[in-house]
């Protein structure tokens, strides 16, 4: 998208308040020169996507580890299709087992972070995905 | 010798290590010699293992009079299958139990509020009533175990089940032996499961700490954590400066309320990380152990010996396992041990190797278990204490550890202390940046890890993960349902009334919390009961 800020909405659905990863990865974002906001902590999938439409970003990135992301990530990605918002891109991050990533995609969550993924895959997935969708 | 410069050369040795670049500085010593400790005094800064400051120990003889205390950190689903896994740790020759609850638990609220979708159950056992309480000890009779309980902000209220748990069996208080987590200042610096703003956070705590000072003498009223401090990002100096700094917010609080310091002070005790850096770990334990005596003799004026001592858990460092080649996560872990012990920890969790990924497996969490076992039996480790007492190095390391915490204590006075600091954002600002540094260190290879930024391989076989099955929400939500439905409802009532006006007052709170325990009232309508007087926390934004 040339001359337009990628918008990215970082957000922590469910109880947990390790937003030790969310906070790197928003910052790597903004110096990567995104436009982020960050939801804090503890957001239901309705704010969550409520924030997204409001603030018309471009991907939603959720983080969690307390496990319940099987429930919360497809309730979030359910929302923004009732919201015809299935353009917005949604990725993952924090403790998912493998088992669960085959799942996560076919329920319609674009990609999946595990521990120790660089922010610059991060940042290389939102540019690419974004760019092409818009050529 | 001149000093400044030996300090400036060793600084640069500790960030070379990956440690804080405030340490940092432009010379690095290849060796550290005799010169290094020219300023060591052996009776000031280190004494014997059981002598003031207690550099080298807390006991004369350390793991040879006693080993340390292996407590597995578990807990997940139902109250009865933690009562499964506590027993099978017991059974496999663990020595104390720790209980991990799960979010709705540690937010204080109930399995059937809709904000507990999807997390009953997921990062530990789900209670709602004292009726979970009591099915996850069946069978375990309070006089027989010590344990650990992983809550902080809705703390005094587990504690209060644990009582009358207690009660029920027969056991009398003055046996009941363990610890409640109980450190709400460090939530609000880095893990932020909090529920009440700092300051009535804060009554809550010294409440059960008066408590405990007069009713369970021989329970540790208190964990202050440095774990989740570090684990959040910090760098160890920050982890063990933010620690011992609420440790002092702690002891200040328990003053104003009328306490004697020797009264409460020999039941405070401590938790940190071990991380990778080995040395600079073992340095943080035992700079700890200095501090604290000099903290409490000095600054408080505490009369008896074990009010200076800095008795702590150590639980090795989650954030350290990788996801990637997950069997690698069983030698970190170890080499963490190692740290831990060769620091002289008084009670050690090792990680399992599948974290980075799922709740631990039952074979994962024998292995990590097993881990200890080896080097309390095998390695030969044990039979000495403070084995690096004296090395030029880990000596001088220690008291830069010690230094640096010291400037964090003067910069936290300065501003009024640890609650004003937060209410900043100090402390949590600090903890951002370090571990974004450590993020970027990591992308540029400044930092390896093995498996992820060097030495990766494609050949790891998948290991099999845990997973908590969604229906178990439904059973938890249909046993407080009908809990519910067949309690005294005038009692509940009545208690929970009775708390609201405790609330109201300077009493306290903790012979409330157990009368309402008692008489099934639910955490989440206990803990509602309270957020009505002292109102819910809001992060400002940093």
């Amino acid at each position: 998208m040339p001359g337009q800020k990628i918008r990215v909405l970082i957000a922590k659905p469910g109880l947990d308040g390790h937003d030790r990863g969310a906070k790197v990865v928003a910052r790597a974002l903004r110096d990567s020169g995104m436009e982020v906001i960050y939801s804090g902590l503890r957001q239901t999938p309705e704010q969550i996507v409520q924030a997204a439409l409001q603030e018309d970003v471009d991907a939603v990135g959720l983080s969690i580890l307390s496990g319940a992301h099987m429930t919360l990530f497809s309730r979030v990605v359910g929302l923004l299709k009732e919201n015809q918002a299935e353009d917005i891109l949604v990725f993952g991050g924090g403790i998912i087992p493998d088992d669960d990533i085959p799942k996560l995609k076919e329920i319609g969550v674009d990609r999946i972070f595990q521990p120790n993924a660089h922010t610059s895959d991060i940042i290389d997935f939102l540019k690419e995905t974004l760019h092409e969708e818009n050529h | 010798m001149d000093g400044a410069d030996t300090d400036k050369a060793t600084k640069q040795t500790v960030r070379k290590q990956g440690s804080p670049p405030n340490l940092a500085s432009k010379q690095t010593p290849p060796i550290y010699t005799p010169e290094h400790l020219s300023q060591l005094d052996y009776q000031r800064d280190l004494g014997d293992p059981g002598e003031f400051p207690y550099t080298r120990g807390v006991y004369p003889d350390m793991y040879r009079g006693k080993l340390w205390t292996m407590r597995q950190f578990s807990g997940y689903g139902s109250a009865k299958e933690t009562n499964h896994r506590c027993k099978f740790l017991l059974e496999q020759g663990q020595t104390g139990l720790s209980i991990a609850f799960d979010l709705p638990t540690l937010m204080g609220i109930d399995s059937d509020d809709p904000l507990s979708e999807g997390e009953v159950g997921n990062c530990g056992v789900a209670v709602d009533s004292l009726e979970d309480m009591e099915i996850l000890f069946e069978g375990i009779r309070l006089d027989q175990v010590t344990t650990s309980m992983t809550v902080n902000a809705p703390a005094a209220i587990l504690l209060a089940m644990y009582v009358a748990v207690a009660d029920k069996q027969g056991v009398d208080r003055a046996k009941i032996r363990g610890t409640a987590q109980n450190d709400i200042l460090k939530e609000f610096i880095a893990q932020k499961e909090w529920i009440y703003p700092p300051q009535p956070s804060m009554r809550l705590v010294v409440d059960s700490i008066e408590f405990c000072t007069k009713h369970l003498p021989a329970y540790n009223s208190i964990s202050i954590s440095g774990y989740h401090i570090r684990e959040a990002g910090s760098t160890a100096l920050q982890e063990l400066a933010f620690t011992l700094r609420d440790g002092i917010e702690y002891v200040e609080a328990c003053l104003r309320a009328g306490m004697a310091v020797d009264d409460f002070a020999p039941r405070l005790s401590f938790f940190f990380d071990s991380h990778n850096n080995f040395f600079e770990e073992i340095a943080k334990f035992r700079a700890a152990r200095r501090l604290w005596a000099h903290i409490m003799r000095d600054r408080f004026g505490a009369k008896k010996e074990q009010s200076r001592m800095c008795r702590f858990h150590t639980h090795t460092s989650g954030y350290s396992l990788t996801a990637q080649q997950p069997a690698n996560n069983v030698v970190r872990t170890t080499l963490q041990a190692l740290a831990a012990v060769l620091g002289g920890t008084n009670s050690l969790h090792t990680s399992s190797r599948d974290e980075a990924l799922a709740l631990p497996t039952e074979e994962a969490a024998r292995i990590a278990l097993r881990t200890q076992q080896i080097l309390a039996h095998e390695s030969g480790v044990p039979d000495m204490a403070d084995p690096l007492g004296g090395s030029y190095f880990v000596e001088t390391l220690t008291s830069q550890l010690e230094e640096g915490a010291w400037g964090y204590f003067d910069k936290i006075d300065a501003m009024g202390g640890m609650i004003q600091a937060i209410e900043k954002g100090f402390p949590q600002k600090e903890i951002q940046e370090a571990s974004y540094r450590h993020q970027k260190a990591v992308e540029s290879k400044e930092e390896i890890v093995v498996g992820v930024n060097k030495c990766v391989s494609d050949d790891t076989l998948p290991i099999k993960t845990l997973h908590i099955s969604p229906a178990l929400r439904e059973h938890q939500v249909q046993r407080l349902q009908t809990l519910r439905a067949q309690r005294n409802h005038q009692a509940v009532k009545q208690t929970l009334s009775e708390l609201k006006g405790a609330a109201q007052s300077d009493q306290n709170l903790m012979p409330f919390l157990i009368h309402c325990v008692k008489e099934y009232a639910t955490l989440g309508e206990i803990c509602y009961t309270l957020k009505e007087i002292f109102g819910a926390y809001q992060e400002p934004s940093f």
